[in-house]
């Protein structure tokens, strides 16, 4: 475990990751400097697949030894469109992001995956692993992004009959005034 | 796997009073819940590589059913109704990956991948079956967990976790915060162990803004989680043994925690939701006499551990109520994504300690505790040692703990020290700003992962430049954890429900932030 930096590569594993030829690997380290400090960091790649390819690279990546999916979450870029991406992956309002885990070789690899705001869908890896299965939930009702393929793909933090997602960006913050029991009302 | 070293748990929890099942074939263990046996054994069949098993061929074709004339005579089923001729696929014909869905759309079974789909039994779950509602307010829910049974009798068919009547939408809060204010917020998800949560908030900051940390602010980072690791394993064992009729454990265990909490007291100014651990060091040096507040700490907690092992390890009752119950093979707690005890208690050697070291603990001696079966005695089993182990890693920080500074001395992260604020108007303005506007951190996203007493504690950070997170995903270990509970409860009886759901040890903070 040395300080090296963190490496953003094309999929070694998977033939049909989209980014084509290598990616500036100086303009998207994961943070500032390195440090062998930081768990996670010195082994980790991250990967653009295509929503297209999402489930064959990940299926790929399973078949090459990452046993587990450790995480998965929605990011909204809907007031940091801009953000910082290789050369060939154009910028999306969502991006599922997908942290695998593999055990025998104590890797991690990072997909993000770049999801319109008019075709908020994705495909389902709860075949792959199925312990996505409460974390798709969880992007379903932080941000309406489908997972297509999912079994059961209802609200899981949110009140069944609850309207919006919460973690959208254009969603707003409700405030609540405190009420104190027995305070005189506004007269 | 990078070698860990790996202890049986029944050697140390056995100690005690001798009685050892490790000596006890496998066979004799199952043999107590019989009910669990055939499952297993069909789980185990399955392959482990987490697909479903590809469809099995029906019985009767498609092409033969279409064969058979429109009056109804023959295998199929067809009507004439309002909407003209409608033929009904029988049963039979429905594939398992269609089937799972289905029944899944009630009561979600995620095992699809180690339950063999075509042996989900449709017919049985429509009249000999009940459904029941367990929660969210029940005391051995561990907060507002509610669970929703099929029962068949006694014993448990699916389990349905219905979650979210915690969710305090704590990360959106997250991204109206600014990163100094940020572990406030943090800390109050994993309630029993607060100190991790600001743990993993700061690190994921400091990768951000790329600092490096004096060597005692990551000691005494390490010296805080680990004292919580011991009170919230002390906690589980106090829970776990109230929820298994042990309010004698209970009583022990909490009266052990108190010590640990008395010194985050202390050291910290709370209790619980300490705000100590901040990006950029921790807010205050340790207190004058540490050493010997721990040692006592230390001194105290380790024999008591041999009293819980006289209480609990070798008691007829206890063994019984846990032993093969709840078992979860290695294959399917990969699958379903399961860390901490819980994986290890399955014979995986995985600790985030050990396999990627963050803080020194790469310069720490320590055993990784794995189980064999998987079962809530292995559970138990493995936190009882892990107790063990902590005290042991604290220990030997106690002797490592080198002098130096508590926080990194960044203008930028870190406000003047008090007594300049007195004598110096730039401290003043400069202590304001920081905590008022917070500062900048540099634009990117980062995952630190961190091993929390419940599992792989995550964070997904997402910066924009500013002042406060663009994004802050946790990935509690609690709620990921909680899948485990239809693969455990499947075939057991519903009296054991309570103990596996103990055993998974949710915090429901965490699981629904």
């Amino acid at each position: 475990m040395t300080g090296a930096a963190e490496t953003t590569s094309v999929n070694p594993v998977a033939p049909v990751n989209p980014v084509e030829g290598p990616a500036d690997t100086a303009g998207l380290s994961d943070s500032g400097g390195g440090s062998s400090r930081f768990p996670g960091r010195p082994i980790q790649e991250i990967v653009f697949p295509i929503r297209e390819q999402y489930l064959s690279v990940v299926q790929g990546y399973r078949d090459d030894g990452f046993e587990m999916c450790i995480d998965l979450c929605g990011v909204d870029y809907l007031t940091h469109f801009n953000r910082q991406l290789p050369d060939g992956v154009p910028p999306e309002r969502f991006e599922v992001v997908v942290n695998l885990l593999s055990l025998s070789t104590a890797r991690r690899v990072r997909l993000r995956v770049q999801l319109p705001e008019s075709d908020l869908e994705a495909a389902s890896i709860f075949d792959v692993y199925p312990g996505v299965e409460a974390m798709e939930r969880e992007a379903f009702d932080m941000f309406g992004i489908i997972f297509a393929g999912h079994p059961d793909l209802t609200r899981i933090l949110m009140p069944e009959d609850w309207e919006g997602h919460p973690l959208r960006k254009d969603y707003g913050v409700g405030r609540v005034p405190v009420q104190f029991k027995g305070a005189p009302g506004p007269r | 796997m990078t070698d860990p070293t790996s202890t049986d748990p029944e050697d140390g929890a056995d100690g005690a009073d001798g009685a050892d099942t490790s000596a006890l074939p496998a066979t004799e263990r199952e043999a107590g819940a019989p009910n669990d046996t055939t499952i297993r054994a069909s789980a185990r069949e399955g392959e482990s590589s987490g697909h479903p098993d590809t469809p099995q061929s029906p019985p009767i074709s498609r092409d033969e059913y279409l064969k058979v004339g429109p009056g109804g005579e023959g295998i199929g089923l067809s009507a004439e109704t309002s909407e003209g001729h409608q033929e009904l696929t029988r049963r039979s014909t429905t594939d398992p990956g269609e089937l799972r869905r289905e029944v899944g759309a009630v009561l979600r079974l995620p095992e699809g991948v180690v339950i063999d789909p075509a042996n989900i039994d449709v017919e049985q779950s429509d009249d000999n079956t009940m459904i029941i509602n367990m929660g969210p307010q029940h005391p051995s829910t561990h907060g507002v967990l509610r669970l929703m049974f099929e029962l068949d009798g006694e014993t448990v068919l699916r389990t349905k976790p219905v979650i979210g009547y915690l969710h305090t939408g704590m990360e959106k809060t997250a991204e109206e915060l600014t990163y100094v204010q940020g572990s406030t917020n943090v800390t109050r998800m994993d309630y029993l162990s607060p100190l991790h949560n600001e743990l993993v908030l700061s690190l994921a900051v400091e990768a951000l803004l790329g600092i490096e940390l004096p060597p005692r602010a990551d000691w005494i980072r390490m010296l805080m989680t680990e004292l919580n690791r011991v009170s919230s394993h002390l906690m589980w064992m106090a829970t776990n043994g109230m929820d298994l009729g042990s309010t004698s454990m209970m009583i022990y265990g909490f009266r052990e925690r108190e010590m640990v909490l008395a010194f985050f007291e202390k050291t910290t100014g709370l209790r619980m939701n300490h705000n100590f651990i901040r990006p950029g060091g921790t807010a205050a040096d340790l207190p004058d006499g540490w050493e010997d507040d721990v040692t006592i700490i230390c001194d105290t907690v380790l024999p008591r551990t041999d009293e819980y092992d006289e209480l609990l390890t070798g008691q007829p009752l206890f063994r019984q109520r846990t032993e093969s119950i709840g078992r979860l093979s290695a294959e399917e707690a990969l699958a379903l994504s399961l860390t901490g005890p819980i994986l290890r208690s399955t014979g995986v050697p995985w600790d985030l300690r050990r396999s990627m070291p963050y803080l020194h603990y790469d310069q720490v001696d320590f055993d990784v505790i794995v189980g064999t079966y998987g079962d809530n005695f292995d559970r138990y089993s493995v936190r009882l040692n892990e107790i063990r182990e902590s005290i042991r890693i604290i220990r030997q920080i106690v002797e490592k703990m080198p002098p130096g500074d508590y926080r990194v001395q960044d203008k930028k992260v870190t406000p003047p020290p008090r007594a300049r604020i007195d004598e110096s108007m730039e401290a003043l303005i400069h202590h304001f700003k920081v905590f008022t506007e917070g500062f900048k951190v540099p634009e990117g996203e980062v995952y630190v992962a961190i091993e929390s007493p419940r599992g792989e504690l995550g964070c997904y950070l997402v910066s924009d430049g500013s002042s406060k997170p663009y994004r802050m995903h946790i990935r509690g270990p609690s709620f990921v954890n909680l899948q485990a509970l239809p693969v455990m409860m499947r075939g057991g009886l519903l009296a054991d429900a309570v103990s596996v759901c103990s055993s998974v040890d949710p915090v429901m903070g965490e699981v629904d932030r």
